[in-house]
């Protein structure tokens, strides 16, 4: 029988750590330059031929890429080559998907990016009419009354979504299938239903608009959102570590908050983004509930409060240049919120992943 | 320390006149990281067709990391890094036009834990490489009865074929995972503590299987049972981290290593001194 030894020169210097499973550098920079190469090219061909549109700028893309693809797998074997077809379907159909995407961005950074200087991120339109040129006024009330509505929003609505997962996953008691179903059945109302109903009884009952009437708006719209989500990220967290929690003595509710809750923090990250990623564009229901203000209030119970939504959509209906002009910067800052909104969201609820 | 484990590699070391391609599985220098951290240094090993390599060593060593090098699952763990080689049949395994895939098809694998497919019935769990890997069988009962034979488990089992994986027991699960990964027909078999959740009996059975296995392949179990490695195993390698990374401190045939090993750790270690 042969030996197991292997004979081998003794290394006295360790060596590199390498990953060669991972592709080399070389030909991941050949790789994005091919693909730039392509952008660029199509970009041309529809600029250029009667090639047009998104669609056109997509087939564009998809002959010019699967040619360059073609010229490269010369070079590589059967294997890789099936790689680089599928990847140049892959990357056509996310060119496709991104550009629409990215057309919408687009146009409200280049339309919205005019208005966007420090006044509108501090003053109020108090003593500005929309008219008035671009220097003066601002939505510093509209961005503080969003702010305001959906962190009371969010205040309400996390406990109870979460609670409403811990109750459907760890719980389970009797009333599972009416909770399930109360929430499924929220999930379908209308936004301006969701309005009607805080109308009819908050708004009513306190005889005014208010942010917080806005906020219980945003709340019933929210609620679905958070509580399915939250469901659904702690049906993922295995029984086993359930067991080992009470294998130590520990109580259900001691499990389900210092080992359940926590090993899916990331997850009840998300449900929070999902949910106010509902709710912060949304306009109807703040329509009926927190109606729109020109100046600051700090009061969720102080009488009508802007929001970001509220504030576009009633420059809009003005219609002149400027008033235009100030919702486009509207939606951008509403679209750079939600951006930093989700981006802190990230961060701290991607810290427990490694 | 580590001067000494290469002295004692490099001197046991008679083959001189060995020719180059060398059948069956050879790992030469290899190295493995997790992030900054260095985990095993400098092993050498090689795996001849048709042999049981024990390997053997106290927790935390590297034994696990490197049988999962030997069939590229260790690039699943981010952050992980390795250097050296791992040859096939000559071939270097880590070479970028290699279809991991496909090395791993030869080489299979058992865990610690038995994983049987929950969705799938006992015939369905053994078929499965098969079907995963696309590949073109004629006969699939025959496929089933002798790979649970070869497993031991086909007695057991034959009259409940389609009950679901997780209804048998512990010993009867790591079985079916046994004869699902026998369906592929692998050239080699690695097993990371195959029985450390396992009756003596269910242990014993395993045993008997990994003997028959060995007729036509290669077989690497990692175990902290010594008296299992003494039983099954041809060859023994004994790894060893004293605080730095893994290294390996001896490799011989199992006879040798547990009778009358060259390194003093190495006895005091098979002779339960410590680890
Ligand atoms: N996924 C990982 N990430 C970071 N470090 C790891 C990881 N897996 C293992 N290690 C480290 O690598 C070293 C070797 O671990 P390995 O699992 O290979 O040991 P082992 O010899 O199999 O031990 P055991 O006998 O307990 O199974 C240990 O120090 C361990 O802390
Ligand atoms: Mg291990």
């Amino acid at each position: 029988m042969s030996t197991m030894i292997v004979p081998t020169e003794r290394a006295n210097v360790a060596p590199e750590p390498t990953t060669p499973w991972r592709p080399t550098r070389k030909n991941k920079s050949i790789s994005s330059i091919v693909f730039l190469i392509s952008v660029v090219l199509s970009a041309a061909i529809v600029l250029l031929t009667g090639l047009a549109g998104i669609d056109g700028f997509g087939l564009a893309f998809f002959a010019v890429f699967m040619a360059a693809t073609i010229v490269r797998s010369f070079r590589l074997n059967q294997k890789n080559r099936k790689d680089a077809f599928v990847g140049v379907l892959i990357a056509s159909a996310a060119v496709l998907a991104f550009f629409p995407w990215m057309s919408i961005f687009a146009s409200v950074i280049l339309k919205g990016v005019r208005g966007l200087q420090p006044n509108f991120l501090v003053e109020n339109m108090q003593f500005t009419t929309p008219d008035d040129e671009l220097n003066m006024g601002g939505a510093a009330h509209a961005i503080i009354g969003s702010m305001l509505m959906v962190s009371i929003a969010a205040a309400i609505t996390l406990p109870l979504g979460i609670l409403s997962g811990v109750y459907l996953t760890e719980i389970r008691g009797r009333l599972t299938f009416l909770v399930r179903f109360v929430v499924q059945s929220m999930s379908g109302v209308p936004s301006i239903v969701a309005g009607l109903f805080i109308y009819t009884t908050f708004v009513n009952y306190t005889d005014a608009f208010s942010g917080m009437a806005g906020a219980l708006a945003l709340a019933v719209l929210m609620l679905p959102t958070v509580a399915r989500t939250a469901e659904e990220v702690l049906k993922l967290v295995p029984d086993d570590l359930r067991s080992a929690s009470y294998a130590l003595g520990a109580r259900q509710w001691r499990t389900s908050l210092m080992v359940v809750l926590p090993t899916v923090r990331s997850g009840l990250m998300t449900a929070a983004i999902l949910g106010v990623a509902r709710v912060i564009g949304e306009t109807a229901p703040l329509l009926l509930t927190s109606l729109s203000n020109n100046s600051f209030v700090f009061n969720p119970l102080g009488g009508p409060i802007g929001s970001l939504p509220t504030y576009v959509f009633g420059l809009l209906q003005i219609g002149t240049e400027n008033s235009i002009n100030r919702a486009w910067t509207g939606s951008l800052v509403l679209m750079i919120v939600v951006l930093i909104l989700f981006t802190t969201a990230r961060y701290i609820g991607g810290k427990d992943k490694r | 320390m580590s001067q000494t484990v290469q002295t004692s590699v490099t001197s046991v070391d008679g083959e001189q006149g060995e020719p180059k391609v060398v059948r069956g599985l050879e790992a030469k220098n290899i190295h493995a990281w997790f992030g900054k951290h260095h985990v095993l240094k400098d092993v050498s090993l090689r795996f001849p067709e048709r042999t049981v390599t024990g390997l053997i060593g106290p927790s935390g060593c590297g034994k696990s990391t490197f049988i999962r090098l030997l069939n590229r699952m260790h690039e699943f763990i981010p952050g992980a890094a390795m250097a050296g080689q791992v040859l096939q049949d000559g071939h270097d395994i880590y070479s970028p036009e290699v279809d991991a895939a496909a090395i791993r098809l030869k080489v299979g694998m058992v865990f610690q834990k038995p994983n049987p497919f929950p969705a799938m019935n006992i015939r369905e769990n053994v078929l499965s490489g098969i079907k995963l890997a696309h590949l073109k069988v004629a006969d699939h009962d025959a496929i089933v009865e002798s790979c649970l034979t070869r497993a031991g488990l086909w007695k057991e089992v034959k009259d409940r074929l389609t009950a679901t994986g997780g209804s048998l027991s512990g010993g009867q699960q790591q079985r079916l995972c046994i004869a699902r990964s026998l369906a592929v027909e692998p050239s080699v078999l690695l097993m990371d503590e195959p029985c450390s959740a396992l009756d003596p009996g269910s242990t014993l059975r395993i045993e008997e299987t990994i003997k028959e296995l060995v007729e036509k392949i290669a077989v690497v179990i990692v175990t902290h049972n010594m008296q299992q490695a003494a039983r099954v195993s041809d060859f023994c390698a004994f790894f060893l981290a004293d605080g730095g990374p893994g290294y390996l401190v001896e490799a011989d045939a199992t006879k040798k290593l547990f009778t009358n090993p060259s390194d003093t750790r190495t006895a005091d270690y098979v002779q339960g001194k410590f680890g």
